[in-house]
């Protein structure tokens, strides 16, 4: 399998704080990637690092061979390295179709498209069709199609997650990191939750990162899982035996959804 | 879907100002005037707000846009409306170009008192230099039209349809600027600047761009405003005057381009009222003026015409 993504090595520290220490990983290429750890162990570290929200001590990340290490966020995001977040970021005065609306907008801006003296309905590049389509074909797969007209402050917090997700999709992403995109949802409500956002994005054959806590959650969509611990990858195997790693069992299961 | 019927608006405003103006008296035209050169400022603004920054030193521009205008004639001789206005607008612009790659990395208050600290600078360098007039300022060519001197009567008239001409191709341009992808951006960097930046765009370019837009916006207010007083001084660059715009653009609202030029016709006339009613506390009446329109029309005057739509 081709490999998408490389982190090499990567150091973060925050004063006496090490967020990251020599992390190595390979991504491949449609592959799905659970990420897990106790809080503070560095999987959103991780995250940011790779979305150039922070810059490495050192270390280099490169996806599909290109060092992508020093660029930043909108750049990245350009390449096709898109996220969400564990608080969702919307545009809350803005109703749901207006925030794929201005998201739609920047793809075609940065596509060329769109600007002040074009005419007509530009396409969107990777979805050929004009934004209008594409916001309500998006909305419809996140099951967000009857909350169209409503302000996103006012969507329930499950809803605010799916929409967060939603919003990286206008996109087209090749690498999707999802921070914890079923935190807040109830027990019930996680695994309808996955389902419908890996396969919404997997339409769209995007690689997925996702950050979780609940090992059932994790064992049953990951395909691979990398489990950080006091900021190093202390496991990076199947789920079934990374999930049985006494280091992993001591540090993270142990740690966190048994406690 | 409502169709958007703000360009048939625009004609209609336009046509209405060539047709009646010619029997409105010389006082009326001279406020109309001023209300399109007051406008152009506020429009400005008005996209500055969209985006969630309020500048208290617009009257920089409008200072800048109106010496423009005024050094034109003073040392060049030349006096046509619309040359004024484009030098007016290409000076501020410029300056606001410069000055965006510094302004446009702060937010909030610091936004709007760095912009009024620079405004004041402009304020304190012109009252201190003795070849623009100082604290008196100078006075300005009467306006031609392409070359043509109309006959005096005809000078308000034709200035007020050249203000009219300006201002509403402003905001016809700027109309179309807010439905393009980066005008629809200005909401969503009001509300969550990590998120454009996520989504693949710089809100501090986009900042940029609307500064300098609001500049030329101002620039060519700036010249209009002078040609139709006939004099410049360095209180049109005083935070005061500032203040004025910021009242204007608070009093039409975000909703719609028309609504900046009837605010600024609205603070006109009750600005003239209140003076010709009681010259010594003529600020106190306007204050009171002011203060019922914001306590009934939070929204700002749009909110009329978009409530009645509703209802």
């Amino acid at each position: 399998m081709a490999v998408i993504l490389h982190a090499r090595g990567l150091n973060k520290s925050f004063g006496a704080v090490t967020a990251a220490s020599n992390v190595d990983a390979l991504v491949e290429k449609d592959s799905i990637v659970g990420l897990i750890g106790a809080n503070g162990a560095g999987k959103t570290t991780f995250i940011n690092l790779i979305t150039g929200y922070l810059k490495p001590d050192s270390g280099a990340i490169l996806f599909e061979e290109r060092d992508i290490t020093r660029l930043p966020p909108r750049d990245i995001t350009r390449l096709g390295i898109c996220r969400s977040f564990q608080m969702p970021q919307l545009y809350s005065s803005l109703s749901v179709y207006e925030n794929m609306m201005v998201g739609l907008g920047v793809v075609l801006r940065n596509a060329g498209r769109g600007g002040y003296f074009s005419r007509g309905r530009p396409q969107v590049p990777g979805y050929d069709a004009p934004a209008e389509e594409v916001a309500d074909r998006i909305l419809d797969r996140f099951g967000l199609a009857d909350q169209r007209d409503k302000n996103a402050q006012v969507l329930p917090g499950g809803m605010r997650k799916l929409l967060d997700i939603a919003l990286t999709m206008v996109a087209k992403p090749r690498i999707l990191l999802l921070d914890e995109p079923t935190s807040g949802v109830s027990a019930q409500e996680k695994f309808g939750i996955m389902e419908m956002v890996l396969k919404a994005v997997r339409a769209e054959g995007a690689t997925v990162l996702f950050v979780e806590h609940d090992m059932e959650v994790v064992s049953r969509f990951a395909q691979r899982v990398l489990a950080f611990y006091d900021g190093r990858i202390i496991a990076d195997a199947a789920p079934e035996i990374a999930l049985a790693d006494a280091e992993v069992k001591r540090y993270v299961v142990g740690g966190v959804s048994r406690a | 879907m409502k169709r958007d019927r703000t360009p048939e608006m625009i004609g209609i405003i336009f046509l209405v100002v060539v047709l009646s103006g010619a029997w409105l008296p010389q006082w009326a035209l001279f406020i109309l005037t001023i209300a399109f050169a007051h406008g152009l400022v506020a429009l400005g603004l008005m996209l500055m707000l969209r985006a969630g920054l309020v500048s208290f030193g617009q009257a920089l521009y409008y200072c800048l846009g109106a010496y423009a205008a005024g050094a034109l004639g003073k040392f060049l001789g030349m006096s046509d409306i619309f040359v004024q206005m484009l030098a007016g607008a290409a000076v501020a612009g410029f300056a606001a170009f410069v000055l965006g790659f510094l302004l446009a990395k702060y937010r909030g208050i610091f936004f709007g008192l760095l912009s009024l600290a620079l405004s004041m600078i402009l304020y304190g360098l012109l009252v201190k230099n003795e070849a623009l007039g100082s604290t008196d300022g100078f006075n300005i060519l009467p306006s031609t039209l392409f070359g043509i001197r109309p006959a005096a009567d005809w000078v308000r008239y034709c200035v007020a349809v050249a203000a009219a001409f300006a201002g509403l191709s402003a905001a016809l341009l700027v109309h179309r600027y807010l439905n393009t992808p980066l005008g629809r951006l200005a909401p969503a960097i009001k509300d969550n600047e990590i998120r454009v930046e996520y989504m693949g765009t710089s809100a501090r370019h986009a900042i940029h761009v609307k500064y300098v837009i609001a500049a030329v916006l101002a620039g060519a207010g700036g010249a209009l405003a002078a040609t139709n007083v006939g004099h410049i001084d360095p209180e049109m660059a005083y935070w005061t005057t500032s203040g004025e715009f910021i009242f204007i653009t608070i009093l039409a609202g975000t909703g719609n381009v028309i609504a900046p030029f009837a605010g600024a016709l609205i603070f006109g006339v009750i600005h003239t009222m209140a003076y010709d009613l009681s010259p010594n506390t003529w600020q106190m009446s306007l204050g009171t003026a002011l203060l019922a329109l914001i306590v009934f029309l939070p929204e700002g005057l749009w909110s009329l015409f978009v409530r009645r739509k509703a209802a």
